[in-house]
């Protein structure tokens, strides 16, 4: 088989380059097969994150030909045959090197967002009883594998830099996991107004086309907790004014 | 050289999976200084990859379960050879860890009366698998990172240990490496939990991720503890055959648990055909029978694609060696089937396996509920690890406690399904609890600067040569390699003496080899080196299950011996302890199993 060839970003916070490579693709292989392949011929020192190469992680993410993805699950046959393949770290985080950006960021605002809070217990035993139906309601944002992806995508991170006021898609997506557990007490509504920042968000719905884990961020999660919050902190009147004259008032 | 930050901690734990989490959370809450150190980002450990369940006897599905029926049920599967006091603290605790879990938030699939429901699972007499789908291990780090953030703990990411730090006998802090600028970090500690996990990067077909070098093992054997059991390694019976670049990767035995069975070339279900007399009795003998377990019918007995992992594994090996395979070398797993049974079998499967669903479509191009699966064994589990107190969970050096699956113990010569899990967070708590106790009485040691230095210097060695040719003559990947394809050849599944032999010689040929591979580039974050630091621990492990294997002249659980098909009573009586000798070699001996108490031999008696 002929060898596929490589442009994959080398460099370090200060700076950096495209470098070329080429390797052979076999039947199967994803494009992280490709770069660790890369990595044991060629590039020995080429920094790259990984753990579990089945997309369960959420470790490998970058971007490839523009596109932010998971490596592990992105098939060299899903790319156009025969072109170069793109290969550079997610925009939204600083550069550490080459492929692996510091997402520390991401765990400093999961600490800001207050914990999970369960009611008293149902049974003398200090257990709950919960209906399926309350499970699945969830179990859709616990999916999450903080990949980081929604994070890269979202223009208020990725281009307005907003990190201090906007605590983008993932950790929206952890709100709306905790507000709408069914055992939740704790009230988060005024932090996702002020702290949080979710008047940010313009549901460009970026965050939901890139989740891997198919997630549909912007309509499950980010809408119904923009509506919590206008229920709670904006005057009916007002709300009325505003959905008929489309003007904020 | 010699350069280092300090830190300084009461309880340092080292790794962040369920057992390092739930240690640390244990440990902080006892309210001395706790710190955890992991190689990957936080949440990406491996227990982020289990996908069936954890074992607890909740009797939530089937009253007739309770800690006396599970700890049968892991001493049956480990063949006896267990650490019988911890297979009986795991049975009665892991309850009461699992409805933790709940109180901080984690969420199960559930009962029609809302309790958390559970799945059948291989050598479990009844269901007993908590789980979320089959993503259960998701749910449980993720709600352990959740939780443990908040309660005071410091964490260390992307920083790998090199090596343990000892006063006397006493181990009293560990050497590290931030990954991102490969700055030296000197932690020092009152006391030292474990929690690294396995050692599956030794083989070539492996369920495991790169971190699974077996750190954990190695530091402690190097630091003078002892390794246990280290030639019970589980081969698991399902993982990924094809495409080449994904062989390896676990189909999770939830699979058959929901139903799902095996079926050679020719159409049979050829796991009827070879049922092991001591299970005899809990098994069907035919299709019906085993369909109406499956389906939560309390009278029928569980189908022998339900048998115990070593024992399916090996019906598989024997099936493609005797040509019944699948066309890439497995055997075939059906799901499928189910759709005659039950309507709207597709979106079931999609329910109840939707990893499974995902991982087939997107990494094989297939739908699994259309289409059987092809599968074969991989490497997944080491049942052997450092060896423990079975209460305090602390290794024979005074301040050095080990949890998880870098400890042994429990699981005997095979390990059940499920019983990881819960292992993790019933003895992860331990460990914690028995740690913080231990710092609390016991003042901080002395670290010696020689120590120190002497570690750095040997960690930085292979950058100092700055062979800028370095991949060009060999790499660290190439021994990794060579040392996997080795270990998967001579001593897998099936294993004789001669190739075990053999398999001794080629390790002191790649020791050779490592010992001098130069590393290219410089510290930061750079792969080549980290995989050249990994590859010495990597190569104590690989011989300490050589050398057990050797020694084990018989068949039990997951070793499996070629020229010893049996099983001997004899070698019943006894683990095998692996250590670091006087002279620097590593010797093998015998530990006699102590004599088991009244009550739990009767509970064995009458569960037979
Ligand atoms: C695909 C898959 C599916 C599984 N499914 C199940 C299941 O359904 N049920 C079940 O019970 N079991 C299952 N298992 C087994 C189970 O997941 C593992 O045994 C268990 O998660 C191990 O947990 P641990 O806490 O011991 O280690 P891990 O979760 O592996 O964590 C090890 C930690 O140690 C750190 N570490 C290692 N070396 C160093 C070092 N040198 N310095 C610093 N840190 C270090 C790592 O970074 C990591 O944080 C499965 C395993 C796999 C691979
Ligand atoms: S929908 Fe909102 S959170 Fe998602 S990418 Fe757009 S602005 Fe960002
Ligand atoms: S919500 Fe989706 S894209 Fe965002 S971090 Fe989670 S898995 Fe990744
Ligand atoms: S390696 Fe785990 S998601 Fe890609």
């Amino acid at each position: 088989m002929p060898k596929v060839p490589f442009r994959i970003w080398r460099g370090a916070a200060g700076g950096g380059e495209f470098r070329e490579y080429a390797t052979e693709i076999t039947e199967g292989m994803v494009v992280l097969d490709a770069v660790h392949q890369i990595q044991a011929e060629s590039a020995n020192d080429m920094a790259v994150r990984w753990n579990c190469k089945a997309g369960k992680c959420g470790s490998c993410s970058a971007e490839i030909n523009g596109r932010p993805r998971l490596m592990c699950m992105t098939r060299m046959t899903d790319l156009p045959p025969g072109e170069t393949v793109t290969i550079q770290p997610m925009k939204a985080f600083p550069i550490l090197k080459d492929l692996v950006t510091d997402v520390s960021w991401n765990y400093d605002v999961k600490k800001r967002i207050k914990p999970f809070k369960p009611r008293p217990p149902d049974a003398a035993d200090g257990t709950w009883r919960i209906a399926q139906a309350d499970v699945d309601r969830v179990q859709e944002f616990r999916k999450c594998i903080e990949c980081f992806l929604c994070q890269d995508v979202c223009h208020v991170l990725r281009d307005h830099h907003l990190h201090d006021q906007f605590i983008g898609p993932r950790f929206l997506v952890y709100t709306a996991a905790l507000e709408m557990h069914p055992l939740d007490v704790e009230d988060r509504l005024a932090d996702l107004k002020d702290a949080h920042g979710i008047g940010y968000c313009n549901i460009t719905k970026c965050c939901t086309k890139v989740c891997p884990e198919h997630i549909t961020i912007t309509d499950n999660a980010i809408i119904p907790l923009k509506e919590r919050v206008a229920d709670r902190f904006f005057d009916p009147i007002r709300r009325l004014f505003r959905f008929l004259f489309g003007r904020s008032a | 050289m010699g350069e280092y930050k300090s830190h300084e901690y009461d309880v340092l734990v080292v790794g962040a999976g369920g057992a390092g989490l739930r240690a640390a959370i244990e440990a902080s809450a006892a309210g001395v200084k706790v710190g955890l150190v992991c190689k990957s980002l936080l949440g990406k450990a491996h227990t982020v990859m289990a996908e069936g369940g954890i074992a607890a006897a909740l009797a939530n599905v089937d009253d007739r379960d309770n800690w006396r029926v599970h700890f049968a049920d892991t001493m049956r599967g480990g063949q006896y050879v267990n650490n019988f006091r911890m297979a009986e603290l795991h049975a009665k605790e892991a309850p009461a860890r699992v409805n933790e879990l709940e109180k901080w938030g984690a969420m199960f699939d559930r009962t029609p009366d809302g309790k958390i429901l559970q799945r059948n699972f291989g050598g479990h007499r009844y269901p007993r698998l908590a789980h979320v789908g089959d993503r259960t291990g998701l749910e449980l780090i993720r709600t352990l990172q959740d939780h443990g953030i908040h309660q005071g703990m410091s964490v260390h990411m992307e920083c790998t240990l090199v090596g343990l730090l000892k006063d006397g006998d006493r181990v009293v802090g560990a050497l590290g490496i931030e990954r991102d600028r490969g700055r030296f970090i000197v932690f020092r500690a009152k006391a030292i939990v474990l929690a690294t996990g396995g050692i599956g990067r030794a083989y070539r077909i492996t369920s495991n991720s790169w971190e699974y070098t077996g750190d954990g093992h190695a530091m402690a054997y190097e630091a003078g503890a002892e390794l246990l059991d280290m030639e019970f390694l589980q081969f698991h019976p399902t993982g990924m055959v094809w495409p080449p670049s994904v062989a390896g990767i676990l189909v999770t035995e939830g699979v058959r648990g929901e139903g799902g069975v095996l079926r050679n070339n020719k159409g049979e279900r050829f796991m009827f055909q070879d049922i092991p007399a001591n299970y005899k009795g809990q098994t069907a003998d035919n299709e019906e029978e085993g369909w109406r377990y499956c389906q939560g019918d309390k009278n029928a007995r569980r189908p022998p694609e339900l048998l115990t992992r070593d024992h399916v594994a090996r019906c598989i090996v024997r099936e493609i060696k005797q040509g019944r395979g699948s066309p890439h070398g497995g055997v075939f797993l059906d799901i499928s089937w189910i759709k005659q049974r039950i309507k709207n079998g597709e979106d079931h499967i999609k329910k109840k396996l939707p990893s499974m669903y995902h991982q087939f479509k997107e990494l094989a191009g297939i739908d699994i509920t259309k289409e059987p699966m092809e599968v074969g064994p991989t490497t997944h589990y080491v049942m052997g690890g450092v060896r423990v107190d079975a209460d305090t969970q602390m290794s024979r050096l005074p301040g050095l406690f080990a949890c998880g699956e870098c400890a042994a113990g429990i699981n005997g010569a095979n390990r059940l399904g499920g019983n990881s899990l819960s292992d993790l967070i019933v003895f992860g708590k331990r460990a914690g609890e028995f740690a913080a106790a231990w710092s609390k009485e016991h003042g901080h040691g002395t670290i010696r600067d020689g120590e120190v230095d002497e570690k750095i210097k040997a960690a930085l060695a292979p950058l100092d040569e700055k062979s800028a040719a370095g991949s060009a003559e060999d790499s660290p990947f190439r021994i990794q390699h060579d040392l996997q394809v080795m270990m998967q050849d001579r001593v897998g599944i099936v294993r004789t003496g001669p190739e075990m032999a053999d398999a001794i010689t080629a390790i002191e040929k790649l020791k050779a080899r490592a010992a001098k591979v130069p590393v290219y580039g410089n510290r930061e974050y750079n792969p080549g080196w980290h995989t050249q630091i990994d590859l010495k621990n990597l190569l104590i492990c690989s011989e300490a299950v050589a050398r057990s294997a050797i020694e084990r002249k018989e068949s039990r659980g997951a070793h499996f011996r070629d020229d010893f098909p049996d099983k001997s009573a004899d070698f019943a009586k006894f683990n095998h302890v692996t250590f670091k000798a006087a002279d620097g070699t590593m010797q093998v001996r015998r530990e006699t199993i102590s004599d088991m108490p009244a009550e739990l031999k009767a509970i064995i008696e009458e569960m037979k």
